[in-house]
């Protein structure tokens, strides 16, 4: 809430600066989003009045105008030319020869007026803007000056000047906090200072006419009072002392009715609304909206209503939503006589959220959701009464007040014991300083019987937040000073964290990929529909209701949905050599339903090497994504891995492999498929991996074994097979032979072309050889070679070269 | 005897001008090899009389030692030369780049949420995580948060067309602890969360780290003590002022946000802390006991305290960031500056 410091000033009296005070609140829980000025610090602006217009002989855009600043008759009037729209008669601003007008802009130097010659004509100062003076904005032309406004006066003491805009940003739980007399309040406990209520009398009835008040939904609604106003002047004016306030809280002058029932609410925090007593027949009734009801609104749109919405009704139709918005139609309007002011106590939990139903939020459904204090509605009728007959005059009505229950006015006692501050807080605070503060804030106490030290505390009925003994340690910490606690850095019981040898960790992932040059990025986990489709099609896409955009509308299903735009994106700003990585959950619908999966993926692009002046600059192929993923893999040792071709759509067929593990795939390497490059619009050749973390996360405790002391015998194989034929087809052959003292195998060369026949390729293989108790014989070995030969021609006819 | 000093002679001058090790061992066998010339000399010892053949033996014998010695020190020489000439030919510019894959980096974020959780460990914490797409009594609910809460508003909430929601914060991690495990805790939950909101200061998802201890006797007095201590460990700055000043959360009582002192201007004021001197970053408190009601834990016997705070945040803060959202671009010039 905005409100004027003078304001605030008027009820409580406080011998601090503002910034002392902004300090105070802060420090006690009410946030301040700004302090300030009502205008610039500009000095020696007065009020002047036009006596003269000349065209400037020399300028078409410049007027030479004869001012009468005040100063006597007989004196001579201050010329002063202007390029501004002025009138003659007018009262305007003007900047005096020595005056100061500092800028907005804070790195710029204030303006000093001095005398000065316009194209050959003198001017004696300067007529002023609004936005010259920090008081309006740019385009508003010069300043109006009331036309009652003595002439010669300082700007500042017309205005009132002098004077700061606090923005105070009031927790959801103080709704005690929105109003000028809740505030003051407030201020009163932090500063210790007096508070001085303004004084609401009781207004003389001048008829008898009641209108009938009927609650239908009375556990929605609790109170409602309201009370007739006859022939009333709605065409005058509303004073400048409520404007300026109502000004300085963010809210415009509308007219007399609706300015005095705004300031109320500002005033003592209590919402009303004014309707215009013809356009109601029959009576109110306090009940809940039908669905498919229309209800006009003050800010002229329609509302079509949900069941269950509180509204304000006549015996025709709804006329308003109940805290919310006052209805078009019995709207008070410039030929309004009569009218019917309402003050009601709508309950906080029941109508939370309602408004937001409809796309509103306004100052009343602000306040009524929080907590508007049951005990305001007639005293806020009788202040809104008396402002308004002083404006418009008229014929005051009885009040009629309609409550539900009679202990509408009283909140439940609290047991608080006092042993429950040192258990929260961990300070003992003294029982007479509680009392004190517990006081203050407007509680009622009573020392509790028996030997446990407390009290039973009734807190003031404005408080909504305050019905358990934590709420109130919470108000004896806020208003003690939560810097007086001190900070205590606690023995703890040392904990060893559990650290699994045999888990492979994050950071441990992240960190081989770092190692091998690859940046880690992170992606939005929402993406567009498009690249989800494409790079997953079979999956059901998992759609936010509420997205931001439709590129950030889909969760992601890979984390590629995200690298790969990402890659591309530096790719297109000029860096060629892009090797991105990024952990997160993956969102996949599955039979049981969701799955979120943490996932490391990668995606490369471009040369292996940044350029570099001695390697050849290589791109980056399938077998190097597989040699990352590779490195990733090896820290998985309780688990063997296999690639086997794969047929993942997004990817090339002929250079992707899924990875498996005991028959489960853990995860997917290869180069992106052409036709997904070209529709994704990419212009490097990706190639990506993805895992999924906890399929690739068992370690094995390494285990010892002895070393053979004989020497081993390395023998090498130079086969021609068909190329076809995989690698892996090869290994599982020699694998299934079993041989004891076959201790490593590894291929060491692959080649087709010259001297190969078309069709068939050569694979160059190493067998190494050791026994443990001793040094292998010549024939021994060669009885191995032959099986093993034996074997491959048989399985996959394959011949020594 | 003035053949001997006369191949003595031009043997030493061959030596003295011999520039390899080839021209070096031809000059050996020239003398000292089988047909060699001092060789020769030796055979030629039998023609003596007997009487001088002794004397004119160990003369030559002296000459054939000389030029061995001779010999070996041009060898040692001419050896040294090569050596040197080959040092030479192999130097390289040690000033060229070696070969290397480039480093790669970690994202800012990642390195700092490593960083806070490499501090609170030291305080016994664990880590926990929890997932994304949460269901609203995890989020809300059990968080003290009922439906039209007001404070549900400012979630600003995404929303699955089942009920279901993206976190708007890591409490729910709390919650799921609790729910899960026995006091006492000491945990910390950093994590992806959510909120429809973006703008120059918003971004659609972000980063926090929840924290929780759940003790017999935890009060706000430790709370404080605890945070204070991080974040001085983590800015690195020993007397890093920090303050507490009373807020509401529906999960905590009493709760607090936590100003630091700009760690950019030292508190003198500037853009980043809107010169104000301190920066907001972090709410904290008091687990509310409707809070332990909601996972079974009597508030009667334990308390405890919940923080939580922004890892973007405070990445910015630590390297100087000005724009949050250049955190989720990933433009590798961007993230190279972290390796």
């Amino acid at each position: 809430m905005k409100v004027s410091e003078n304001w605030l000033r008027e009820w409580v009296e406080i011998d601090a600066t503002t910034e002392e005070i902004a300090h105070q609140l802060i420090m006690s829980g009410t946030e301040l989003d700004g302090i300030d000025p009502v205008a610039s610090a500009f000095t020696d602006v007065r009020v002047g009045q036009i006596k003269s217009i000349e065209q400037h002989p020399d300028a078409d855009r410049l007027k030479v105008c004869q001012v009468d600043i005040g100063e006597g008759i007989g004196e001579e009037l201050l010329q002063i030319v202007t390029n501004a729209t002025v009138e003659l008669e007018q009262k305007v601003p003007i900047a005096m020869i020595g005056a100061i007008l500092p800028s907005a802009d804070e790195s710029e130097k204030p303006l000093k007026i001095k005398k000065g010659k316009l194209r050959g004509i003198v001017s004696h100062g300067m007529f002023c803007g609004s936005e010259t003076l920090g008081m309006g904005e740019a385009g508003e032309g010069l300043l109006a000056i009331p036309t009652d406004a003595e002439l010669g006066k300082n700007l500042r003491d017309i205005f009132d000047l002098d004077d700061v805009v606090l923005d105070l940003d009031a927790t959801p739980n103080r709704a005690d906090l929105l109003s000028v007399a809740g505030i003051s309040r407030e201020l009163g406990v932090i500063m210790q200072a007096p508070v001085k209520a303004i004084e609401i009398q009781q207004a003389t009835v001048d008829h008898d006419e009641t209108f009938p008040v009927k609650i239908t939904a009375d556990d929605l609604c609790h109170r409602y009072a309201g009370r007739i106003i006859k022939d009333l002047d709605v065409k005058a004016k509303t004073p400048k002392w409520i404007v300026d306030k109502l000004l300085r809280s963010g809210v415009r002058s509308l007219g007399p009715v609706v300015d005095v029932t705004n300031y109320v609410m500002l005033e003592l925090g209590q919402p009303m609304h004014g309707f215009d007593f013809d356009k109601l027949s029959g009576g109110i009734n306090v009940r809940r909206s039908v669905k498919g009801e229309k209800q006009a609104l003050l800010n002229g749109t329609t509302a079509t209503l949900k069941a269950d919405t509180l509204v304000i009704s006549d015996d025709k139709q709804a006329q308003g939503l109940a805290g919310i918005m006052g209805g078009e139609d019995s709207s008070v309007s410039d030929d309004t006589n009569n009218i019917y002011l309402e003050s009601a106590f709508f309950v906080p939990e029941k109508i939370m959220g309602k408004a937001r139903q409809y796309g509103l939020h306004t100052d009343s459904s602000h306040r009524f959701e929080r907590g508007v204090s049951p005990d305001l509605q007639v005293n806020a009728l009788e202040r809104a009464t008396q402002l308004i007959t002083e404006i418009c005059g008229g014929k005051v009505g009885p009040i009629t007040d309609v409550s539900i229950n009679d202990d509408l006015q009283k909140r439940g006692d609290i047991h608080f014991e006092a042993r429950r501050i040192k258990r929260h807080l961990g300070i003992e605070v003294e029982a007479t300083r509680v009392e004190d503060i517990l006081t203050r804030l407007g509680c009622k106490l009573s020392v509790l019987d028996g030997s446990e030290q407390g009290w039973t505390v009734t807190p003031p009925i404005f408080r909504f937040d305050l019905a358990t003994p934590e709420d109130l340690v919470e108000e004896v910490a806020r208003i003690y000073g939560y810097d007086n606690i001190p900070a205590r850095l606690r023995p703890m019981e040392p904990r060893i964290a559990r650290k699994e040898e045999t888990l492979v960790t994050d950071d441990e992932l992240r960190n081989i990929l770092v190692a091998r040059g690859y940046q880690e990025a992170i992606t939005y986990s929402f993406v567009s529909s498009e690249v989800e489709a494409l790079l997953s099609p079979s999956q059901e896409q998992i759609k936010l209701s509420n997205p931001i955009s439709e590129e950030l509308a889909i969760m992601r299903s890979s984390l590629w949905s995200g690298l790969i735009p990402a890659l591309d994106k530096n790719v297109k700003r000029q860096q060629p050599r892009v090797r991105f990585f990024e952990t997160g959950l993956s969102f996949l619908k599955t039979q049981d339903g969701l799955t979120q999966r943490k996932k490391i993926a990668g995606a490369i692009t471009g040369n292996l090497y940044s350029e570099n002046w001695n390697s050849t600059s290589e791109a980056v192929d399938f077998y190097d994504i597989k040699g990352d993923v590779e490195a990733l893999l090896i820290l998985a040792s309780g688990k063997s891995f296999e690639f086997v071709s794969s047929d993942h759509t997004a990817l090339h067929p002929g250079q992707s492999a899924n990875i498996l593990s005991d028959g489960e795939i853990v995860g997917v390497c290869g180069a992106l498929h052409p036709a997904i490059e070209k529709k994704l619009d990419l212009d490097q050749q990706v190639f990506v991996f993805e895992l999924d973390i906890d399929l690739i996360s068992q370690k094995k405790l390494p285990e010892y074994t002895k070393l053979s002391p004989y020497p081993s015998i390395r023998r090498d194989l130079a086969l021609l097979v068909e190329s076809k034929i995989s690698y892996s087809q090869i290994t599982k052959v020699i694998n299934k032979l079993n041989i004891k003292e076959l201790i490593d195998s590894f291929v060491f060369d692959v080649y087709s072309g010259v001297n190969v026949d078309s069709g068939q390729k050569s694979i160059a293989l190493s067998l190494i050889f050791q026994e443990f108790s001793r040094t292998l014989e010549e024939q021994e070995i060669s009885s191995h070679v032959g099986k093993i030969m034996d074997a491959l021609e048989k399985e996959t006819g394959a011949v020594l070269r | 005897m003035n053949k001997l000093t006369e191949l003595m002679q031009q043997a030493q001058n061959q030596l003295e001008t011999a520039s390899g090790l080839i021209e070096l061992d031809e000059i050996r066998v020239h003398y000292l090899g089988k047909k060699g010339l001092i060789t020769d000399q030796l055979k030629q010892l039998g023609q003596l009389p007997a009487e001088e053949r002794r004397e004119a033996g160990q003369e030559i014998n002296k000459v054939k030692q000389s030029i061995a010695l001779l010999l070996n020190e041009r060898k040692d020489v001419l050896e040294e030369f090569v050596l040197n000439e080959r040092l030479q030919n192999e130097s390289v510019d040690v000033s060229l780049p070696g070969r290397q894959m480039e480093a790669g980096s970690l994202h800012p974020v990642t390195r700092t949420a490593k960083r806070i959780e490499e501090i609170f460990m030291q305080l016994g914490f664990a880590v926990e995580v929890g997932p994304e797409i949460e269901d609203d009594y995890h989020n809300f609910t059990a968080l003290n948060i009922p439906d039209h809460h007001p404070s549900r508003a400012s979630h600003d909430t995404f929303y699955f067309d089942d009920g279901t929601l993206l976190r708007t914060h890591t409490s729910p991690v709390q919650i799921r602890t609790m729910e899960n495990q026995e006091p006492p805790l000491r945990i910390i939950a950093p994590g992806r969360v959510y909120r429809c909101d973006s703008d120059v200061t918003h971004s659609p998802m972000f980063h926090q780290v929840e924290g929780l201890m759940v003790d017999k006797d935890v009060t706000f007095s430790d709370l404080k003590g605890i945070l204070e201590a991080f974040f001085k460990a983590f800015f690195e700055v020993e007397d890093l002022p920090t303050r507490f000043r009373p807020h509401y959360f529906p999960f905590t009582e009493p709760s607090a946000e936590t100003d630091i002192q700009c760690v950019l201007c030292s508190g003198k004021g500037c853009r980043v802390c809107g010169n104000t001197g301190w920066i907001e970053v972090m709410g904290c408190g008091m687990v509310n006991p409707e809070v332990f009601r909601h996972v079974g834990i009597d508030p009667e016997e334990y308390t405890g305290f919940a923080f939580g705070f922004g890892i973007d945040r405070l990445a910015m803060l630590r390297y100087g960031i000005d724009d949050l959202r250049k955190l989720f671009d990933n433009d590798v010039r961007f993230l190279k500056q972290f390796a």
